[in-house]
Order: structure tokens, then sequence, then C-alpha cells
């Protein structure tokens, strides 16, 4: 995009720079669209699955139902509580808002359809994932009640727990593809099962690693059954409890966009990304953005089936698996992976 | 042009929040301050092209430590008035410190001025490889040329983190309230926990005097 812009008169650092907000504009929009109709997704399937109808008023099949709460949303008044931090009360939101947003950039839509290719792809959304936390644990100090603190406690501690098995379990996928760029790691998953499947999945060491994964992203969003953060049975709405308005709506689309990204890092870590599923010529013919945006979508799906059919953890099971079953496992899966690729090296 | 004016741009929020760390009357308020300069310096090290390093600083320092540090300040009562009542009793230690840091940095800038210090060349294997990335090098680096140092730090730490938890641990007494035994609880069916009666009318049921 660059070039484009260079060819018309202007020169390599302003073409830059002018390419680089046209790119986050044409990722973030799209981005906040398909958020909007993810959330009409989510509520369709959790209607599905509880026997009753879902959204169905607003606009065709209730396709407008996001637009339609977001515009009550955005005419609503903003509170602030007296006792609150105003600052960081109004900060908080757009802390969480931001970073959903940031780790996008680095996120392949197609071989060629990424804002920022580099080398360190896969670090930059693990530390930008790892800020997420601080949203929820500031918006939680900041309400200056008590509900809000225990659950920015609880996510504190939810969120560390968890980012540190999604760690290792990164690192056993960057062993295998020996990169960190994330086109690296899609690439390297062409024909990896049996040679004819674009995926790492089905290789037996990395299985479990994708199971593990899965329900750790799950842990890491706060999506249910780990929804601990904003158990509305124990914390009324946890950290969101004194928000109304737009701040609360930031929140709200803050939470899908990361849903949506962990989606999508599951498609390019363990379902080659935007590869088809079979290295066979004619599926090639579909664009990349497809197969990934079709993968996602599958995930989402299950995160919402999930949402509406597992109850809620309690806390300290919701501990004792993130740290006395998936960590000790992502170790020794670590020890495992590292030590089947040198034994294959040396043989 | 726009790598001067990112420099500039993140030294001084470096320095800016750097200051409002200590300026801060909130300790919370700290910590925050504290990690926007965490995350400058980060942007720093992207500038000088050691993007590893600043990932890796972002994830670690802010994404971890800052997070536990939070964590604990939020928790603290913590009394104004009393941090202040003990401004005036530590006030000549941190007027030695304050000395000695400036008698350093006035050192540090006149050896500065003197010249450069011969170093010696780097050894063949730590001079950084042209054409890799920045893992690759620090992998090399690690794992190479200073593995033994890396494994002695890796034990200081395993050591630290033993200590850490021998200091913190107590013993609890077995069937304390809160104790969980995961493995009944999962063994637990439904058939252990109800049954079903058909009671005829005005009887009512015997549920025995066993277990509920």
């Amino acid at each position: 995009m660059t070039e484009f812009f260079q060819s018309l008169g202007m020169t390599y650092e302003w073409a830059f720079f002018v390419a680089s907000i046209a790119g986050i504009l044409l990722i973030a929009l799209p981005l906040m669209l398909a958020v909007a109709m993810i959330i009409y997704v989510d509520r369709k399937v959790l209607g599905a699955v509880m026997m009753r109808r879902g959204p169905n008023v607003v606009g065709p099949f209730g396709l407008l139902q996001s637009f339609a709460d977001g515009l009550k949303v955005f005419l609503q008044e903003t509170i602030i509580p007296s006792a609150a931090n105003k600052g960081l009360f109004l900060i908080a939101p757009i802390i969480m808002f931001t970073v959903a947003l940031a780790a996008w950039a680095v996120m392949p839509f197609s071989e060629t359809l990424v804002l920022s290719d580099i080398n360190v792809g896969l670090l930059y959304v693990l530390a930008i994932s790892s800020l997420g936390v601080y949203g929820v644990v500031i918006s939680g100090w900041a309400s200056n009640s008590k509900y809000p603190f225990f659950s920015a406690m609880r996510a504190a501690a939810q969120m560390i727990s968890y980012e540190v098995s999604i760690g290792f379990i990164l690192v056993c996928v960057v062993l295998w593809a020996g990169t960190f760029n994330m086109n690296g790691i899609i690439e390297a998953q062409r024909g990896h099962g049996f040679g004819v499947i674009n995926a790492y999945v089905f290789n037996p060491l990395i299985f479990p690693l994708w199971v593990m994964f899965f329900i750790s992203a799950l842990a890491e969003t706060a999506r249910a059954p780990f929804d601990l953060t904003e158990a509305e049975s124990e914390l009324v709405a946890g950290f969101q409890t004194e928000y109304s308005s737009m701040s609360f709506a930031l929140f709200w689309l803050g939470e899908y966009a990361n849903i949506l990204l962990m989606c999508m890092l599951n498609a390019i870590l363990f379902w080659g990304g935007w590869l088809p599923p079979f290295d066979w010529e004619p599926l090639y013919a579909v664009p990349g953005i497809v197969w990934i945006l079709l993968k996602t979508f599958v995930f989402f799906l299950m995160f919402s089936w999930i949402w509406a059919t597992v109850p809620r953890y309690r806390y300290d099971q919701l501990m004792r698996l993130g740290w006395k079953v998936f960590l000790p496992l992502s170790l020794v899966f670590v020890a495992l992976t590292s030590g089947w690729l040198v034994l294959v090296e040396w043989a | 042009m726009i790598q001067t004016f990112a420099f500039y741009l993140f030294a001084m929020l470096v320095i800016a929040s750097g200051a409002m760390t200590i300026l801060a009357r909130n300790p919370v308020h700290s910590v925050l301050w504290l990690i926007l300069a965490f995350f400058n310096a980060a942007g720093l090290m992207v500038i000088v092209g050691a993007e590893f390093i600043a990932m890796l600083l972002v994830i670690v320092y802010v994404g971890a430590v800052a997070v536990l540090f939070l964590f604990v300040v939020m928790m603290l009562n913590i009394d104004f008035a009393e941090l202040r009542a003990g401004f005036i009793k530590n006030a000549p230690l941190g007027v030695a410190i304050a000395v000695i840091l400036l008698a350093e940095l006035v050192l540090g800038i006149g050896a500065y001025r003197a010249g450069v210090m011969e170093l010696g060349t780097p050894l063949g294997d730590a001079a950084p490889l042209p054409g890799q990335s920045n893992i690759e090098n620090i992998g090399l680096l690690l794992y190479g040329e200073y593995l033994f140092l890396f494994e002695v730090a890796g034990i200081i730490l395993l050591v630290a983190m033993i200590g850490a938890i021998v200091l913190t641990h107590r013993k609890r007494p077995d069937n304390t309230r809160g104790h969980q035994n995961i493995s009944k609880q999962v063994a637990r069916r439904p058939q252990d926990a109800t049954e079903l009666k058909k009671p005829t009318i005005g009887q009512g049921v015997d549920i025995g005097g066993g277990e509920l």
C-alpha cells in the first residue's frame, strides 16, 4: 500500500505513514462490524440451545440487534460514581478497548494481507494480550466499590495463571515452526499432517496442546465456564458493575474483539491459518482470507456452544486447573517436543 | 524524521512517567506510572532494533511483575498520615542516598567525558551475526557462548523460588474448612447424591439414618 501512496507523489516516509493509518482503519472498522455481528451470532446460538428464538425483532431475523443496542448505549448518560477515582475510572475501558484492537496489527488474514509482518509477531500478541488485565484491574479498583474490586482481584489472578500455560504451549508451536513470525508459522503447517492436511493439530504431540490452548483461551478471555470475573450470581456484573453508557460498551466491544482474536489464534497456530484444510490444488483457488475467517467463525461457534452448555467453574477449581494441571502438562510437552525435534534432527 | 520524533516522544514519556512514579501521592497511581515507564522503555528498545528485548520487557515486566505489584499495592490499606510522619524520620537516610547517587552521576559523566574506555573486542562468537534476527543472535549467544552463566542464573532463580515457597508455606491440618478433595468430588455420580422415591399419599418418605 505504501507504493500506492508513493505513486500519488508522497515521499516514502509520508506514504508509509498514510498507508499505516489506512491499514489500521481497514482492520479496525471491519473488526467492529464483525464484533457487532458476532454478538448477534452469540445470542442467537444461546437462544437456539435454550430452545428460544434469540434476538428477532430489529431488522430481518434480528440482524440489526447489535446496532440498536449500540445506539441505545450511545444515547445513555455516563454515570461516574462520586467515590470513584475519576481519571482511572474513565481510562480503564479505553485501555481494554485499545489493547483488544492493538493485537490485530500482526494477524495475517492472508499471505499478503497483514498490517505488519514482524519477526516477533507471536510474542507481540502475547505481550499485548497480557496487557488486557489492566483494563479490568484498574476499572475494579477505580470504581471504589466492593463487587468490582473482588472481580478485579479474580481477573488478575486468573489471567496471570492461564498466561503461563499459554506461554508454554506457544513455545511448543514455535519449536515446531522454528519462527515467531505468524506467516512463518502458518507456512510451516503446509502438508504437516500425513503430507496432505495443512494443520498442526493432527500431530499427536500437538493435539493435547491444542486442547489445552482452547481451554486456556476460554479462561484468558473470561468466557464461560471461566467467567468468574463477571459471575452474575456472585458479583452482580463484576468489574462492569459501576459502568454505564459508552464506557460499558467499550468493555463489551473489547471483550468480543479479544474472543475473536483468540479464535483466530487457534486457527493460525493449530489449524493452518489462511491455508485451505487440505494441500490439494483446487482448494487454493479460494482466497486465504475466506479460509481463515471460516475457521475463526467455527471456533467462535464452539465458544458460544460451550457458553450455553457448561456450568461455571468454582474459583478454586479454576486455579487448580491452571496451576496444577495445565502448567505441569504444558511443561512436559515443551520437554517432549524439543526432545523429539532434537532426536529427529540427530537421527 | 519519524525515528527522531519517536525517540524523543518515548524518551520524554519515560522520564515524565518515571518522575510521576515518585511524585504521585497515591501508591496505585505510582505503580501505574511505573507501568507506563516500562512500556515506553519497550518503545525505545524497538527503535534501536532490539524488538525481542522490547517484547520480553512488556511480557515479563508489564504483563506479570507489574500486575502482581499492582495487586499487592491495591490490597494495602495505606495510611497517608503515617507515611508523612515517617518522612521526617527517614529524611537523613534519604539525603545520604541522594548525595551518593549525585556523586555517582557526576563521576559517571566525568568518566564519560574523559574518553571511551577500551573494553576489548568481543569474542568471535559474541559478535552479532549479520543478517540474522534478534532472537537467533540472542539464542546463539545464550545457549552457546554463555551457556554456563545462563544455567547458573537459572539455578539461582530456582533456589530463590524454592526459598520463597519454603518461607511462606505452612502445613495445613487436614479437614480444615475450605479444603477440597478433588478426586472425591470428581468421582461423585448423580446416583450417589440422589435417590428416586415414589411416596404413597399421606405416607411421606423414610430417608433413613444414612448420609444426606
